[in-house]
């Protein structure tokens, strides 16, 4: 089953009712999708689209377009090595094709046990610590290879607990309690707020 | 060297990040310790109106890349069309930008109280915070510090008991560099494919996200503001020069000593002081010259060492052929490949972009097939006028600031280290071409039968 | 943003140094055209919002800062411009652009279904670069894949115009194509396994500028220099314009026609494909006779046997001669041309003296409902700003391109649906407000929304839903598009709602009639009691006197009484034409007791359909490519039909069969060409006053006929009582789709598929509720009547109504109605089934 499960239809709600459109709660429904498996399946899709009531196709059209978004599985560890112009200028593609090598894998490939994914990505704004990468999202800065063999050797034997497997995008998620929200206005005949017209003096 | 006059560099005070060295400045308590959230508290003392009267007088320029006024931009909003949104720029992408990231993993309440004062100033219904997808510490410190401020008050209903609500709502990227692109960012939160609008008729101020006027505005942009209205936008203004006023943050990397993000005095600091300063860039690494550097983000046109003392001020360098952009500046040094660095850029471009305008979608890709087989050693004589004839063909003339037969400027964005590099440094290309020149091209009828 | 304005002030710009005039609010490269200059594009398509993506219509212009590159197609053109499209600029802007998209296009045009009607291809050969400077390998994608059953996509020739993609979105809401993966891998596509499954997908094929959408059925079958082409009417109601296409005498495409009165160039699927059921093997080509005949072979196994014309034209008028009129009976004439059903009027009611004719299948409103209230023109019930008032079956099932009309007219036009359906509808998402009434329960409902009275719950609706559309529609002129909804309901709620908008002195009413020429077939009195011209036969007769010798003095039996009177023995001679009783009459038991019971039956047809099965004498028929005439829509707008291609075999045209039976009849039809209708018909009908074959074609935008005020629907005094609503059943609603079992889908092999299997569709919380099995057929019953059929939840069905579809495979919903009921409850029991 690779539709969205209980918990993540809970949270999917709670997401879609902060939008004044359903749609818009596209993007964040698919990462929701690619924290529970990994990735984006197909079912997934299908399954956000009743929800937000579009097509699948509309929601592969928005996901294909995001390069976030996998639609095969991939490694439990994304590593994405940095090749924006600053990290290509210290050493962006010695750290790739090491990176390559060490993990017996092309860029664009997942390792056979299916642990790591390995990606030369575009600027990842970390340009002052460069060369570097991210594993899940996760930086790790001004990387040597032999920082990068023992990250490696780390992950593999369990000791990085800060990188979550690969989907969990972040740790935290935002929370609005019903009684703090301020309210959706829909889309059409929304009114000028109260507070426009207010002197100011009455705080 | 000579000696740079930081005597006078120090004089400005830390406007945006100012609390950066303190380790936990991203909790509410120490925010609310370091003068926090009392911005709005005086904003919800005065009318909407003075506080945008405020943020005029500053003369706040847009630190998103266009560099355009956002007092003036706000003043755009049509009367009497409600709702209207806020979204929120965090999407920095621009290979070289690195600043946002700092300043919403260390200080989003200051971005969050930035929010809530335009919102409150212009009667926005909904502020919605666009953040990279990649950045998954900073969606995490930004998440926390929304969840402490609603619950405290700051965020949602009834703000400090007034009847001032609104929504902050944080937003999810998910990797795409062109939906930094306003538009394109509007897209995108509307859960589409972020493919940019055009302007006209699409000018978010007066149709923006889901139709409605829309006011989208940088992270660091929004970060200011809360400075502007504890101290006031005319004290914002007399920091800088007359045009560019207040402080900015620039990111400085590749060949430099200490690579790093600072904040800098606007308007009056030279690329020399930031690249060469001791507080700053440190000068070139191993003592090496410098050959090349970017001024503004990968977009920019190439500036070299003749450009060192131009100041950091918008028309400035506007005027010197290149822009600010996104507060980005690369630095090259005398070991740099200019080809594989001009490549580097240009594949950039090409990998993002959004496919919407045939000139990008099919002449950045063109851009980078030629350099790369330039590279590869399949270069031919003729393949640099090649170059420059498609880069001609995706911004007629090749000029500053960029014409463009496309819809946004990301086609073009591939011209600029193309036209530079070539320009300088013509021969490195002639170099790495072996071929001799084809004379007539391979003679297929184009389309034709 | 499309042009919604049509605004009269003229302003003037310069282009290419002459100072011209354009309207205000156009659209820049509209503008230069009108001027005679055509800018090229590949994006740009008037019928749908500009997106400025090819970027091949740039060109120079200069608003008073210096000129600047800038998309023709998203400016609006404005006083003062200056607009150089010859510029060197603007032509080196314009070779770039064209260079870039023919970077990955591939050169095969000898072997590419677009090659001689390709945008793309001729722009290049008039302005192309020649040679192409791209030495790298060309983008890669699977060779046609089919996206559909009719459709291939070749992304490979794409050019990523979104002409295809915003028409499924923007034009008829079916996203089901999309742009997939980004940037110069940027395609489009599917989803994984669903195919676009859309009504109208052949539109894209029409609108794809190059030869990446390509329609199945026309695959490698011409090249566009060997096509003729002629300009005609698709008979259906909304009288779509097409161009028939033919090589060699075989018709191989229709594609829309763009004028501005109706389907604005788009075209059903079902239409648009429908050319393959002409040419099907089944057309019946040569006339047919029950029994021993000329002694020749039953092929078809059908009883009915090949025969020559003069044969069955010598046994039909024995059989009407061996009889007296009142035992003569006409049922059908939608499908026919309006020259075509005048003949046959004129046969029937003029020649052999019988009114028992009627074209409609008690499917249809009674023609007082029909032509009796003040009229309206598609075009002016989608202009900007107005309320519109539906109460019509599923526009997107049966009228498609009205549909796509009101569409456009709801997104872009302001124009705000006030949608009147018992179930959801293909328009409900872009209606102001839906009500679903129950069915019989209309008139209550409109009443209350015009009124703002009523008690808490009308029809099935709370008031304050209605009280909502109240506001919608309180002091605005009406604009009322209506038909019948369900078979399984009376006519007499909706005429009393129609009645009740007829109050208010501005409305106006665009009445839906479901066969193709249906419209016409009233005009030309094919109705009991009715004649040519919206007059009655009672007082028109003096008027046709003269060349109708045995007009009836009374007024004949309808549909219903006839196959009545047929089943009971009363009728002798039953002619059929071109209708199909047996599937499409509400009472199929009625319908096959009348046809073995009639000692004649007489069809003409072109195929040997449910009914024709029965026919004694089958005339075969031309089709409407093959014959010349006019077609009435239900604007009463006439335009003309086109012969294209040779009829086969020894088909006839239906108005010359009707002129060869009068012949027999020892009676001069004088009807020898269908120009000879009109001069018959013009001097005696006040709404033909002023038709003539040639002013038919003379215009564009063809000939609205004048509206008399002969007929009028009548006032009703008071609401019927409505028989109360029990809330263990359910109501039902029994509506068309677009795909049944009707001949032209099952005729035209790429349409075939597309007819369902028979089943209920309820509310998912009714479903839930009865505790139905899923995928288990059970009992349903109403009254005493009852079906095993399969039941499944739909979110679109209300809940306490049951809906199906007609006429599609399997069970036979009809078998639930019962005779004279205003509207049908039925029981679903989840747990027993007919054994
Ligand atoms: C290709 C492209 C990429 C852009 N990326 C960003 C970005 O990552 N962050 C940003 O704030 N602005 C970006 N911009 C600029 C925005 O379009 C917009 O001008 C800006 O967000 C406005 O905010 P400001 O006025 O506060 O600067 C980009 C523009 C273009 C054309
Ligand atoms: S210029 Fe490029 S990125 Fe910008 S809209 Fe056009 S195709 Fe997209
Ligand atoms: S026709 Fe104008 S951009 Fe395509």
């Amino acid at each position: 089953m690779s539709r969205l499960n209980e918990e993540s239809l809970r949270i999917a709600n709670e997401i879609i009712n902060r939008y004044p459109i359903k749609k818009s709660a596209l993007i964040p429904l698919l990462h929701l999708a690619q924290e529970q498996e990994g990735w984006v399946t197909d079912q997934a899709m299908r399954h956000i689209a009743e929800i937000l009531g579009v097509t699948p196709a509309e929601v592969l059209g928005t996901c294909s377009f995001y390069e976030m978004f996998k639609r095969s599985p991939v490694g439990e560890y994304q590593v994405n090595v940095c090749h924006g112009i600053s990290c290509h200028l210290l050493g962006a593609e010695n750290l790739l094709h090491h990176a390559e090598d060490t993990l017996g894998i092309k860029e664009g490939e997942t390792t056979q046990d299916g642990k790591f994914s390995l990606e030369g990505v575009e600027c990842i704004a970390a340009c002052t610590e460069a060369p570097c990468l991210q594993v899940n999202y996760r930086y790790q800065n001004k990387v040597t290879t032999s920082d990068f063999n023992e990250l490696v050797q780390e992950i593999i034997d369990g000791e990085r607990s800060d990188i979550p497997k690969h989907g969990s995008l972040a740790k935290v998620r935002q929370n609005i309690s019903p009684e703090r929200l301020a309210g959706i206005e829909p889309v059409e005949h929304a009114e000028q707020p109260e507070w426009l017209n207010r002197n100011g003096q009455d705080s | 060297m000579v000696e740079p006059e930081w005597a006078r560099l120090m004089t400005f005070p830390h406007i945006t990040t100012s609390r950066w060295e303190i380790e936990d400045a991203h909790t509410l308590d120490r925010y609310l310790e370091t003068e926090g959230y009392k911005a709005l508290t005086k904003a919800l003392t005065m009318t909407p109106a003075q506080v945008h009267e405020e943020v005029k007088k500053a003369s706040l320029l847009g630190r998103g890349g266009a560099g355009f006024p956002a007092g003036v931009k706000w003043g755009f909003l049509p009367e009497n069309v409600w709702p209207r949104y806020l979204v929120v720029n965090g999407d920095e992408s621009e290979p070289g930008t690195y600043k946002d990231r700092i300043l919403l993993e260390r200080d989003p309440h200051q971005l969050i109280e930035g929010c809530l004062i335009a919102c409150y100033a212009l009667g926005l219904s909904q502020c919605f915070l666009y953040v990279r997808g990649e950045m998954a510490h900073g969606q995490e410190r930004i998440a926390n510090a929304l969840n402490e401020a609603y619950e405290a008050g700051y965020v949602g209903k009834n703000i400090l008991g007034t009847e001032f609500s609104v929504d902050i709502i944080l937003h999810w990227g998910a990797g795409a560099y062109i939906v930094g692109e306003e538009t394109a960012l509007i897209e995108s939160l509307e859960g589409n494919r972020g493919m940019p609008r055009l302007k006209p008729p699409f000018f978010p101020a007066s149709i923006g996200l889901y139709g409605k006027p829309t006011i989208v505005n940088n992270v660091e942009t929004l970060s200011n503001v809360p400075w502007i209205v504890l101290h006031g936008g005319e004290e914002f203004s007399k920091i800088g020069s007359e045009q560019s006023t207040g402080t900015r943050i620039f990111a400085v990397s590749g060949h430099v000593n200490n690579p790093g993000v600072f904040e800098v005095e606007f308007g009056t600091t030279t690329f020399r002081d930031l690249i060469m300063g001791d507080e700053y860039g440190q000068g070139i690494r191993n003592g090496n010259q410098m050959k090349a550097f970017i001024p503004g983000g990968a977009s920019a046109p190439w500036f070299f060492e003749e450009h060192l003392d131009v100041s950091l001020e918008k028309s400035t360098v506007d005027q010197a052929g290149s822009m600010l952009g996104s507060g980005a500046i690369v630095v090259m040094d005398e070991t740099t490949d200019i080809v594989r660095a001009c490549h580097n850029v240009v594949r950039f471009f090409s990998r993002e972009s959004c496919g919407k305008c045939a000139p990008c979608r099919e002449g950045t890709n063109w851009l980078e097939k030629i350099l790369r087989r330039i590279i590869d050693g399949n270069g031919r004589k003729d393949d640099l006028d090649l170059l420059l004839d498609v880069c001609d063909n995706i911004s007629p003339g090749i000029t500053w600031p960029p014409k463009q037969t496309t819809i946004c400027p990301l086609g073009p964005s591939a011209v600029s280290p193309i036209s530079s590099a070539i320009k300088r440094y013509r021969s490195e290309f002639e170099a790495y071409v072996t071929l001799p020149q084809t004379g007539t091209s391979v003679g297929i009828q184009g389309g034709t039968s | 943003m499309s042009e919604t304005m049509h605004s009269q002030d003229l302003i003037n710009f310069t282009l290419n140094g002459e100072e011209v005039s354009a309207a205000n609010g156009d659209n820049l490269i509209d503008a230069c055209e009108k001027a005679g200059v055509e800018i090229p594009r590949f994006c740009y398509h008037k019928r749908m919002n500009s997106v400025g993506m090819c970027r091949m219509c740039i060109v120079e212009v200069d608003t008073g800062r210096g000129p600047a590159l800038q998309p023709s197609c998203m400016l609006t053109v404005s006083e003062g411009m200056a607009v150089n499209t010859e510029s060197e600029t603007t032509k080196k802007a314009q070779d770039g652009v064209l260079e870039f998209l023919l970077l990955n296009h591939p050169l095969d045009c000898p072997i590419c279904d677009k090659g001689g009607e390709c945008p793309l291809q001729d722009q290049t050969i008039a302005f192309g670069p020649g040679e192409t400077r791209f030495v790298e390998e060309k983008r890669h994608f699977e060779k046609p894949i089919s996206i559909n059953e009719n459709v291939y996509l070749d992304r490979e020739r794409c050019i990523l115009c979104d002409r295809c993609t915003r028409f499924a979105d923007e034009v008829v809401g079916d996203p089901l194509i999309h742009f997939i993966d980004r940037g110069n891998a940027t395609q489009v596509n599917t989803f994984p396994d669903d195919p676009f499954a859309s009504y109208f997908s052949g539109n894209v094929v029409q609108i794809c500028p190059v030869g990446a959408l390509t329609a199945k059925p026309y695959r490698f079958k011409a090249r566009p220099w060997d096509l003729e082409e002629i300009e005609s009417t698709y008979p259906n109601p909304l009288g779509d314009r097409i161009t028939i296409q033919s090589s060699r005498d075989q018709v191989l495409r229709f594609q829309g026609l763009d004028k501005e009165s109706v389907n604005w160039g788009w075209l059903t699927d079902k239409d648009r494909f429908s050319f393959q059921a002409f040419q099907s093997e089944y057309r019946v080509q040569e006339p047919l006779v029950r029994g021993g005949g000329l002694n020749r072979p039953d092929r078809n196994g059908l009883g009915l046997v090949a025969s020559s014309w003069s044969n069955v034209l010598t046994m039909a008028t024995d059989a009407i001669k061996q009889t007296v009129p009142d035992r003569i009976a006409v049922i059908g004439g939608s499908r026919l041309t309006n020259e075509s059903q005048y003949s046959w009027t004129k046969l029937a009611k003029g020649i052999i003296g019988t009114d028992h004719v009627d074209a409609s299948l008690g499917d249809e409103l009674p023609p007082q409902a029909i032509l009796g209230l003040p009229k309206t023109t598609v075009n002016e019930v989608c202009s900007a700003g107005n309320t519109v008032i539906l109460i019509a079956p599923d526009l997107k099932e049966e009228y498609g391109t009205l549909y796509i009309r009101l569409r456009h007219a709801a997104l872009e036009n302001d124009v705000k649906i006030i949608e009147l359906s018992p179930t959801e509808t293909g328009l409900s998402n872009v209606a102001a407000i839906t009500l679903h009434p129950r069915p019989g329960e209309i008139a209550k409902v409109v009443h209350s929304l015009l009124t703002g009275e009523g008690p808490v719950e009308i029809g099935g609706i709370p008031k304050e839903l209605i009280l909502q559309a109240h506001e919608l529609v309180k002091d605005r002129d009406l604009k009322v598009v209506y038909g019948k909804q369900s078979i399984a309901e009376s006519d007499q709620p909706i005429i009393e709602a129609l009645s009740l908008l007829k109050r208010n002195p501005n409305s106006k009413f665009l009445p839906l009639v479901r066969r193709g020429n249906a419209m016409g077939a009233i005009q030309m009195g094919m109705a009991p009691g009715l004649l040519p011209g919206q007059v009655t036969l009672a007082e028109g007769s003096e008027a046709f006197n003269d060349i109708w010798p045995n007009l009836p003095n009374k007024q004949g039996m309808g549909t219903e009484e006839i196959l009545q009177s047929a089943a009971d023995g009363m009728i002798d001679v039953l002619f059929i034409l071109g209708a199909d009783p047996l599937s499409d009459f509400y009472d199929p038991e009625l319908v096959e007791k009348a046809l073995t019971t009639v000692k004649s039956v007489i069809s003409v047809d072109l195929f040997v359909n449910a009914s024709a099965y029965h026919a004694d004498i089958f005339f075969p028929a031309s089709a409407f490519i093959e014959v010349n005439g006019s077609h009435t829509n239900i604007e009463g707008r006439i335009t003309p039909i086109r012969k294209k291609v040779t009829s086969p075999g020894t088909t006839r045209p239906d108005w010359m069969i009707a002129a060869e039976i009068a012949n027999r009849l020892d009676h001069d039809l004088r009807i020898e060409k269908p120009e000879d209708v009109w001069g018959e018909l013009s001097p005696r009908s006040i709404s033909h006053a002023n038709v003539s074959m040639d002013s038919i074609g003379a215009t564009p935008e063809g000939q609205l006929l004048e509206s008399t005020d002969v007929i009028e629907l009548e006032e009703i005094e008071e609401i019927s009582d409505t028989r109360p609503f029990d809330s263990y059943s359910l109501r039902l609603v029994l509506a068309k789709r677009m795909y049944d079992r009707g001949t032209v889908t099952q005729m035209s092999p790429s349409l075939k598929e597309f007819t369902g299997t028979s089943q209920l569709h309820i509310n998912p919380t009714d479903f839930k509720a009865m505790g139905i099995q899923n995928g288990k057929p059970v009992l349903v019953t109403a009254g005493d009547r009852n079906l095993t059929v399969l039941v499944i939840p739909d979110k679109r069905i209300p809940r306490s109504i049951a809906f199906g579809y007609l006429n599609q495979t399997g069970e036979d919903l009809r078998t639930l109605l019962i005779k004279g009921a205003d509207s049908i409850d039925i029981r679903i029991d989840p747990t027993s089934r007919v054994g």
